[in-house]
């Protein structure tokens, strides 16, 4: 699945919708050169689970944990990794990469392929590219679950009748 | 009272010893000293993180260092956080650990909290109250300093912080690792009218920052240059000093808001980015004008290190503070929630 995204409104808009679909749970891994907007992305799932303020990058604390109240007295679980400066994928057990991936939470990865051989195959994989205006995401699952957000999202998507 | 300092929030390895009155007698980072002899071989760069198979042997080569035992300890101190959970459980259960053995009180303490009083370890100490700039690859701040435990965050940065932001220009100039000394440098060369980078944030009131529009306005420009296929030496040179000049022009003008603000006259500035020989000319300029001065700590002392965490936690030990539950190892702690040292009330 392809989707444009004119402006920096309409990535934060998108990530917010796919904050939906995800519904707190899963794998997620987000690819795109520096600057492709993958942090804005990020920026706007964690909208959907009420997060307003900064979203920092993670690019050197590794990963920057999120707890958010739900609205039925539980907490969204949702751990936004950067793997970039990861020198050896075996480096994710020394920042408890086990815990942080657990199936209780939604776990958004940029730069996965520094943990490559330690992570799992994703639900979910968001190829960002810059375009000469705006951005393209392009959507790949790899789980059944993954192939059931995509199902969600193209409902979410498709022209009000 | 002799303290023993333990860092272990993300990278570094930090070891110190701080004496409340001789002052630092020694201080270890790990990246500073061949442990080879240790281990019996090259540590392998996939362990740079792994403070386990490290923290024993600096600890035991600050002692050595400073020729005390450990009777000449009278506590301990070790960042409790903020920092990642993993690494920061290393320190807290070594620091709690060496305290149960040698029966002496045990401190967890503020990682940023150390870099705010890391000048307080130069002979040409600020007095409090004063400004901080924060500024690395992990951290974009500014805080208001009145006293120990007296912190006032006035601006942070929302997304990047400024020292990530150059070392992302720089990956996208190809330039090597790490990216400030290397902009700085091509900068040199640099044209500063051929473009001129947006000041994030400067058009609006407030104290924070945004440099990650900075880096895709970055990667546009050199995607349009190289499109029109007039890129060269000069071009890149021209680029990274448009870069270099909106990220300094930026950290100056939060400076100056930020002593306006507070009315305060001293300003401390630290993290790698503070080596920056632009950045120091500009905020030099700047504090002049209005008859301020500007405090760096030394360069070792800018980057995550022991001393500044023995010196925090010998200042709190000293009024009496200690950890009387479990270790702690805290990965999200907001500066502003510390207040000044308390006894632990037992």
């Amino acid at each position: 699945m392809r989707i444009f995204l004119s402006d920096e409104n309409a990535q934060v808009a998108f990530g917010s919708q796919l904050g939906d679909v995800f519904a707190g749970h899963g794998l997620v891994f987000m690819e795109g050169e520096l600057g492709a907007g993958k942090t804005t992305l990020t920026r706007g799932v964690l909208r959907a689970y009420g997060h307003q303020g900064a979203v920092k990058s993670p690019t050197y604390t590794l990963v920057e944990p999120y707890v958010l109240p739900r609205t039925d007295g539980g907490e969204w679980h949702v751990n936004h990794f950067d793997l970039y400066r990861l020198a050896d994928p075996e480096e994710l057990e020394f920042i408890g990469g086990r815990d942080l991936l657990a199936d209780d939470s939604l776990a958004l990865i940029e730069w996965p392929s520094c943990g490559r051989g330690f992570l799992p195959a994703p639900d979910l994989r968001v190829m960002l590219s810059v375009l000469d205006e705006g951005r393209e995401a392009e959507l790949t699952a790899h789980t059944p679950r993954g192939e059931r957000w995509l199902v969600t999202l193209a409902e979410y998507l498709a022209p009000q009748a | 009272m002799r303290v023993l300092g333990i860092e272990t929030s993300c990278d570094e390895t930090g070891v110190a010893l701080y004496d409340t009155d001789e002052g630092l007698l020694a201080d270890a980072l790990y990246s500073q000293i061949a442990m080879h002899a240790e281990f019996g071989g090259v540590v392998p760069e996939l362990a740079s993180r792994d403070h386990t198979r490290k923290l024993l042997p600096l600890i035991q080569q600050v002692m050595d260092d400073a020729n005390v035992t450990a009777s000449d300890i009278d506590a301990i101190t070790y960042t409790a956080g903020p920092g990642l959970v993993g690494a920061l459980m290393v320190g807290a259960s070594t620091a709690h650990g060496l305290a149960r053995a040698w029966r002496v009180p045990v401190l967890g303490v503020h990682h940023m909290e150390g870099h705010l009083l890391a000048p307080m370890l130069e002979d040409d100490a600020p007095e409090f109250p004063f400004v901080a700039l924060l500024v690395s690859g992990g951290h974009t701040q500014l805080v208001a300093v009145r006293g120990l435990g007296e912190y006032e965050l006035l601006g942070e940065s929302v997304d990047d912080a400024a020292g990530e932001a150059f070392d992302k220009a720089a990956k996208m100039l190809e330039l090597p690792y790490p990216g400030g000394p290397q902009i700085a440098k091509l900068a040199e060369e640099g044209d500063p009218k051929r473009y001129r980078f947006p000041r994030p944030m400067t058009d609006r009131p407030g104290l924070d920052f945004s440099f990650s529009g900075l880096k895709t306005h970055t990667m546009v420009t050199l995607k349009k240059a190289k499109a029109s296929g007039e890129m060269d030496e000069q071009h890149r040179a021209d680029i990274a000093r448009a870069f270099e000049e909106a990220v300094v022009d930026t950290l100056v003008i939060k400076c100056r808001r930020a002593l306006d603000k507070t009315g305060l006259k001293r300003l401390v500035v630290a993290g790698g980015v503070s080596a920056n020989t632009r950045l120091r000319e500009r905020l030099s300029l700047e504090l002049t004008k209005r008859n301020a001065r500007a405090y760096y700590p030394r360069g070792c002392f800018c980057t995550d290190n022991g001393a500044m965490i023995a010196y925090v936690g010998a200042q709190r030990l000293n009024a009496g503070e200690q950890d009387t539950g479990p270790m702690r190892a805290v990965p999200r702690w907001p500066l502003d929630s510390l207040v000044p040292p308390k006894s632990s009330g037992i």
